[in-house]
């Protein structure tokens, strides 16, 4: 089909236009397996997004009992039994990269189904189409009605109101819902019907309810394909084994009337399957021909599957004309060949490896996190002081993370050189020897500890200098190993 | 303009005449909403021009209608930061130095306002860290010239020493050399005298009782029978490990010939009285104090 132009009989098309208006795109009702599963994922993926900040979870007296909750005040992040501290932020780290390479994996199996199936943007936009064919009708009837602007009865003004009201009405519970992941959710709720909420709370109500009226009501499908970033970034990431929304070519071509079809096929002639019934381009959300190859504008949604199948159905020809395949497979067949498809191969067992990994150190890194810490940090200037007898005394700031949602008596041991004798600064009390503090539930607390070894000790150059504390009632134990320096 | 067009076969779209390897670029235009938005940010930029000071003059710069200035924010941030800290502030005057010690939340705020104040005003002289310097205390230590109780410590930051205060610690080493007092062998003796209060090896073939003798005469007065010093004077004690100019030989002698008097400037009024609480906190909390 392409054929090589000789440059120099190129032309500049001057005459082409600098932007382009919008073609609204007018997408057809469909039933089938990928509209249900549409709808079913629809479904969770809301209902789990509404309804989430209203599932309680029980973390004994004076913690909050919202199983998800970012506390940003106190710097807490709940997720049921997790409860993260700023210090392990890098959970959200292993989190991010589990996310990226998970939708690497799911393309490197089918394409940008993340983008047809899951991605926010077209859950929202699909349900806000759902919406406007509720109230406006189908795709002709929505045409019709659009074309008829000049003479707007008030019939269709109405129409319209409502249309929009109950986006809007989407839309701020849209942004209500976001702000419930930041406080408790049902004091918040009271809080903002009375007005009484922070204006954080109201403002990013206001940011989340715009964006997403605008983005699902009136960009839609131009979010896809002009502001997002993933298509670009997938289609350097894809591979021809991917599975695609694929028409296969070597079945539809070619295309003609199903009258004509029918007449060639009883000629005993060659005919393709396709019979340019257009079905498949009236239900795409992004409003392209499938036909034309794969493309980045296609979100893989899988509707004009279901189109297509229902008019195979219709005709007496075998479905999935349009299916999730590849190219491969497409010359395979007509090479007469049985088609394959390679899920595991190289690339996805990369994929999923690295998934693995990064999982299992996450997983590693959560079953022995320690709810008691211990940081040292040793005095920079001076490094060592000289007291009047002639012993050595080095100056710690220690750091005690208590996560528990409880006070503890800890008590504090520290291994260093011979005979060293130990001070804290403002210690609470002294038994058996060892100065034992008491720490608050949830909180740090930083104290200076003085490690002071006698003249007749003085270690030569640095030894290691252990800190161990120890909780008195759970026996928890924590540890901490620094250096002990002379001058 | 010409009349002549190219357009792809495959797709039916103009191409902008470009071709690499027989790929031609198509003619894409661009969405209307995305050509708008680009001229709403260039007409955005214009008015954050007017707004805001932006454009760099000859000698100055545009204000911008709103007068806006960083710094004046700044100004603000602080003021407010003062007013955040001004109840617990309050809380550190009226307290007592002991009281603020066993007090682990006004403890907390001492230690962190007294190291910033330190870091500001003390640590030219003192390190950072209090480690101190030649003739600069080392305020980690145990030895205190001027004592090192809480009040002492506070009595020293307010008047100083040798600052010219009226209440400052007066006092200073002598010039036994400079002034005519004791002759120059008579110096090394005692030099060498006072290296052996602390322990430390003393020159081949010098005299310990003459050098005794020197001391009892010439020193006694101020740092005592047995050279153990004397807070009242700011008398270092000379049989421990710690000198503030150092123990050898030729500094000793230095010391001796020249005498010393370092100056402590007072801080009474440069700082106020809660500050210079936390500050004393901060230093006894340093671990010397006593
Ligand atoms: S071409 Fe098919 S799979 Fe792609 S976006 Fe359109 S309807 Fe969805
Ligand atoms: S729906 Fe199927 S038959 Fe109809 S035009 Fe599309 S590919 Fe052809």
């Amino acid at each position: 089909m392409n054929k090589t132009v000789n440059p120099t009989d190129l032309e500049l098309d001057d005459n082409a236009p600098l932007y382009a208006a919008r073609k609204k795109v007018y997408p057809q009702s469909v039933s089938g397996t990928f509209r249900r599963t549409k709808w079913g994922l629809m479904a969770f993926c809301l209902g789990v997004y509404y309804l989430l900040p209203f599932v309680r979870w029980n973390r004994g007296l004076g913690a909050p009992d919202q199983a998800v909750l970012v506390d940003l005040p106190n710097s807490r992040f709940y997720f049921f039994f997790i409860e993260l501290w700023p210090q392990e932020v890098y959970y959200f780290t292993g989190l991010l990269i589990v996310a990226a390479l998970t939708l690497f994996l799911m393309n490197a199996v089918g394409g940008r189904i993340w983008c047809g199936y899951l991605c926010p943007q077209t859950v929202w936009t699909d349900l806000f189409y759902a919406v406007e064919r509720l109230i406006e009708g189908d795709r002709r009837e929505r045409m019709r009605k659009d074309a008829a602007k000049g003479t707007m009865k008030l019939e269709r003004f109405a129409e319209m109101l409502l249309k929009h009201s109950i986006w809007l009405m989407i839309a701020w519970w849209t942004g209500g819902a976001w702000v419930l992941y930041f406080n408790d959710a049902p004091t918040l709720v009271k809080q903002l019907i009375t007005f009484q909420a922070p204006m954080i709370a109201y403002i990013w109500i206001g940011i989340l309810t715009a964006t997403t009226y605008i983005f699902a009501g009136w960009m839609r499908e131009q979010v896809c394909v002009y502001m997002c970033p993933w298509p670009r970034i997938q289609a350097a990431l894809t591979d021809e084994w991917a599975l695609n929304v694929t028409y296969k070519y070597d079945r539809g071509e070619a295309r003609t009337s199903l009258k004509k079809a029918n007449e060639l096929r009883a000629l005993g002639q060659p005919v393709g399957d396709c019979v340019d019934c257009y079905q498949c381009v009236a239900v795409c959300p992004t409003g392209i021909d499938i036909r034309n190859g794969s493309q980045l504008d296609c979100i893989q949604c899988g509707l004009c599957i279901d189109a297509c199948d229902t008019v195979m159905t219709k005709i007496g020809r075998p479905t999935r004309l349009i299916g999730y395949d590849n190219d491969i497979n497409i010359h395979r067949r007509q090479e007469g060949k049985p088609p394959i498809y390679r899920i595991v191969r190289p690339r996805t067992i990369t994929y999923a490896a690295l998934i693995a990994a990064v999982g299992a150190i996450m997983l590693y890194a959560m079953l022995t996190r320690t709810l008691l810490d211990i940081n040292v940090l040793h005095d920079r200037n001076p490094v060592a002081v000289k007291l009047s007898d002639g012993s050595i005394r080095n100056a710690y700031t220690v750091r005690f993370l208590n996560k528990r949602g409880f006070d503890r008596a800890i008590a504090i041991d520290v291994d260093g050189p011979v005979n060293a004798t130990l001070h804290i600064v403002g210690a609470d009390s002294v038994t058996q020897d060892r100065p034992v503090i008491i720490l608050a539930r949830d909180t740090t607390t930083e104290l200076r500890i003085l490690v002071t070894a006698p003249a007749e000790n003085n270690p030569e150059k640095s030894v290691p200098v252990n800190f161990r504390v120890t909780d008195i009632g759970l026996g928890e134990v924590a540890s901490a190993t620094d250096h002990f320096v002379s001058p | 303009m010409t009349e002549h067009s190219d357009i792809d076969h495959v797709s039916g779209t103009s191409t902008t005449g470009h071709q690499w390897d027989g790929i031609k670029e198509l003619n894409t235009p661009l969405p209307r909403w995305w050509v708008i938005t680009f001229y709403l940010t260039i007409v955005w930029a214009i008015g954050y021009w007017i707004v805001y000071p932006a454009w760099p003059l000859l000698w100055s710069h545009t204000t911008g209608i709103w007068n806006y200035s960083t710094r004046a924010d700044v100004a603000t941030e602080l003021a407010n930061l003062e007013k955040i800290r001004g109840d617990k502030m309050v809380a550190l005057g009226n307290a007592s130095l002991e009281e603020i010690e066993k007090n682990p939340a006004l403890l907390a705020l001492a230690r962190a306002r007294g190291k910033t104040v330190f870091g500001d005003n003390c640590a030219p002289c003192h390190g950072s860290g209090g480690a101190g310097a030649k003739g600069y205390p080392n305020l980690n230590d145990d030895e205190w010239l001027w004592g090192g109780s809480l009040d002492q410590i506070m009595q020293t930051i307010q008047f100083g020493a040798r600052s010219g205060h009226s209440k400052a610690h007066e006092g200073a080493m002598l010039a036994f050399g400079k002034d005519g007092i004791l002759k120059k062998d008579e110096i090394v003796t005692v030099a060498n005298y006072v290296r052996s209060l602390s322990g430390l090896p003393t020159a081949a073939g010098y005299n310990a009782a003459a050098g005794a003798k020197l001391f009892a005469d010439n020193c006694v007065a101020c740092h005592g029978d047995n050279g153990k010093g004397n807070q009242e004077l700011g008398a270092p004690n000379l049989t421990d490990k710690i000198w503030l100019y150092g123990s050898d030989e030729a500094t000793l002698i230095e010391t001796i010939s020249n005498g010393r008097a370092g100056v402590m400037p007072a801080w009474v009024g440069r700082l106020d009285p809660s500050t210079i609480k936390a500050l004393t906190v901060y230093v006894h909390s340093l671990g010397g104090g006593k």
